[in-house]
């Protein structure tokens, strides 16, 4: 609707009902808004993870001198790590279970990459982010011969697999692969 | 602000008047807490600890900023700065130590604050605002306080951090992508400690300026009174100073007492000893337990052990832990009770003391315990009981509930019925007098009668 309008300086003008101010005003404060998001996203962004932590994301391990049937903790994105050289029993163990029949189903297969002696796994439990023990000589390894968690009695198999206990999930297996026969590269 | 016969400030030296004309803060200070601010005669000793809050507040700020002189929020020297200050920096230890018991002292007076909230029903319309902006700094506090267990970086600083930064890990899809950018890493290490080091620096002023709101939005109706009845006129009120300053300051006397014993006698009795062991990511501490004041919830948090339908358990247990405090936001539209106080509500009063309290009580005293099979199924039990005290058993009581009140049908009959006591008891228009000063209603008290003088909200 067009309206007749009187502005300050008393000149006479016609208009259609969207005034040069609002134009202002909306193109004003889109332009401010931009401008904010512009701030405030490296406001946001610098909380992510530095340069040097992420420098760190990726390791070397030698596992050359790990015996069959024993594990080493190692440290990853500032986490432990196991490395495990399983045993025939274990393997055994490990591929009888049902993988159906589990809360987080997975077979030993899909846990290894190709050699299935080697289960690399994070050292963190699944729940609150407890150190699991079994990876040190003579810890407990709880009722399944894999790992057990202290804090709230997760037993985890020989596949790292949670069997019992609060945990959600599989003890997460990182991002690796071999490089050699006796070094993996993890992340 | 407050009632319409609040006393006026009126400066008598010309300095006063000057300041008084040009920036008002004197007067402001007069009204909020001189004798400027009416509240009611009948306050009880629960009506202290909002006072003990605030100075709790600024005993953690003083000591706080003495501290943050010392220390080194870094992770490679948190830990050795904090035995430096224990062992080199003058009177150092005598600083951590109240700032350690002090954080305790802080949340035992916010308890008791609260817990005189819940019992006598403070949070009814029309204080509601000041209730959700109380919920509000208690979640900053615990935020607050969560923070700072981790700067001394022991063992439970770190198994702390790692634990309550997981709970994040339990939102679907983003959790984890949240939990990395809260940690600035894929686990607690320096980036988490500086930014929480920041932070606990920051909010203690944040607190600082909602308590001020709190107060505010408190000093619009007036501070409401044991009985929950409205005052109604100059005689039920006293001015703040000298009355209330002279009570505040004898619960001040007490309360530091309190904290003198913790901190010169038992400074490590609330505390944990593990976090004299310095942050080791790759060994977990047999026990991980937060501070006393979070294991009702920590218990709430353990209590979730099985999935329900497709929710994990572990997400079920962040959510309930969330659930069991802004459930408290809600508080003022689901208790429907037009009576306020708890010593009116017979059926309410009965459910708070041996249904709410013990059940608080039992939760705390799981969750600093060891999870064993037993310890879980109480708090499991425990945890039914609190969501279904405010979620269920509250709204009902509020609808069934007789009032407690005199047997008779007026206050002219109840007060007719004590005649043999009530000599010296006068009526002056719709006010009653006892020996020339006012009786409120169910401030019976004054007649040694308790209950029976109540009549009806």
């Amino acid at each position: 609707m067009a309206a007749v309008e009187t502005d300050a300086t008393g000149a006479v003008h016609e208009d259609d009902g969207v005034r040069r101010r609002d134009f202002i005003n909306l193109a004003a404060t889109s332009f401010a808004g931009v401008g904010a998001v512009a701030i405030v996203l490296p406001l946001v962004n610098q909380m992510n993870p530095s340069a040097d932590v992420l420098a760190l994301a990726s390791i070397e391990v030698d596992i050359s001198k790990i015996p069959v049937g024993s594990a080493i903790k190692t440290e990853f994105r500032k986490q432990p790590l196991f490395v495990r050289h399983l045993n025939p029993d274990e393997i055994k163990a490990a591929e009888d279970t049902k993988a159906d029949s589990l809360r987080d189903p997975q077979t030993l297969e899909e846990r290894t990459k190709g050699k299935k002696e080697w289960l690399v796994t994070m050292g963190v439990c699944t729940h609150l982010g407890c150190v699991p023990l079994g990876a040190g000589a003579g810890e407990l390894k709880g009722e399944f011969g894999g790992y057990f968690c202290p804090c709230h009695g997760s037993h985890y198999d020989t596949a790292g697999r949670i069997m019992k206990g609060p945990a959600p999930k599989n003890l997460e297996v990182p991002e690796y692969a071999f490089a050699s026969d006796t070094v993996i590269k993890v992340g | 602000m407050s009632f319409p016969w609040a006393n006026h400030y009126e400066p008598q030296h010309p300095f006063m008047r000057y300041m008084d004309e040009k920036l008002p803060l004197p007067r402001f200070i007069y009204n909020a807490i001189g004798g400027g601010y009416p509240v009611p005669r009948n306050l009880n000793y629960f009506w202290n600890f909002g006072v003990l809050s605030g100075a709790a507040l600024m005993l953690q700020i003083v000591t706080g900023i003495v501290l943050a002189m010392h220390f080194a929020g870094n992770s490679a020297l948190a830990f050795d700065s904090v035995e430096h200050i224990m062992r080199d920096v003058n009177s150092g230890w005598l600083m951590r130590y109240a700032h350690a018991n002090g954080a305790s002292m802080f949340f035992i007076v916010v308890y008791v604050h609260i817990f005189r909230g819940l019992f006598y029903a403070s949070y009814k319309p029309p204080r509601e605002v000041v209730w959700l902006l109380g919920i509000v700094i208690f979640l900053l506090m615990m935020a607050t306080a969560f923070m700072g267990y981790v700067l001394p970086w022991g063992q439970m600083s770190f198994w702390g951090a790692k634990v309550i930064t997981g709970l994040f890990g339990a939102i679907p899809v983003v959790g984890e992508p949240i939990q990395t950018w809260l940690l600035g890493g894929f686990s607690p290490d320096n980036a988490a400690l500086n930014r929480f080091f920041s932070l606990h620096y920051l909010l203690p002023f944040v607190i600082l300026g909602v308590v001020v709101l709190h107060v505010w939005a408190l000093h619009l109706p007036g501070s409401s009174n044991p009985t929950g009845v409205p005052v109604k006129s100059e005689e039920d009120t006293v001015p703040f100073h000298p009355y209330y300053t002279a009570k505040d300051g004898f619960g001040l006397g007490v309360f530091l007492i309190v904290f003198a014993i913790l901190v010169f006698f038992a400074p490590n009795f609330l505390g944990e000893p593990d976090n004299y062991i310095k942050a080791n990511p790759m060994s977990t501490p047999a026990n991980i337990v937060p501070e006393w004041y979070f294991w009702p919830f920590y218990a709430i948090l353990r209590a979730f052990t099985f999935d329900f339908f497709f929710v994990p358990a572990k997400l079920l247990g962040v959510l309930a832990m969330f659930a069991s405090i802004l459930l408290l936001l809600f508080l003022p539209w689901i208790d429907t009770s037009p009576v306020r106080s708890g010593h009116y509500r017979p059926l309410f009063r009965k459910f708070f003391w041996f249904g709410l309290m013990p059940c608080i009580i039992v939760l705390g005293y799981c969750g600093g315990s060891h999870a064993t099979n037993g310890v879980v199924l109480v708090s499991q039990l425990a945890s039914v009981y609190y969501f279904a005290h405010f979620l269920i058993i509250l709204p009902i009581v509020s609808r069934i509930e007789r009032r407690c009140r005199c047997r008779t049908p007026s206050p002219k009959a109840c007060l007719a019925r004590l005649r043999p006591h009530n000599r010296g008891l006068e009526k002056n228009g719709s006010h009653y007098r006892f020996s020339g000063r006012p009786v409120l209603f169910g401030h019976a008290r004054l007649l040694g009668h308790p209950h029976r003088l109540q009549y009806g909200v």
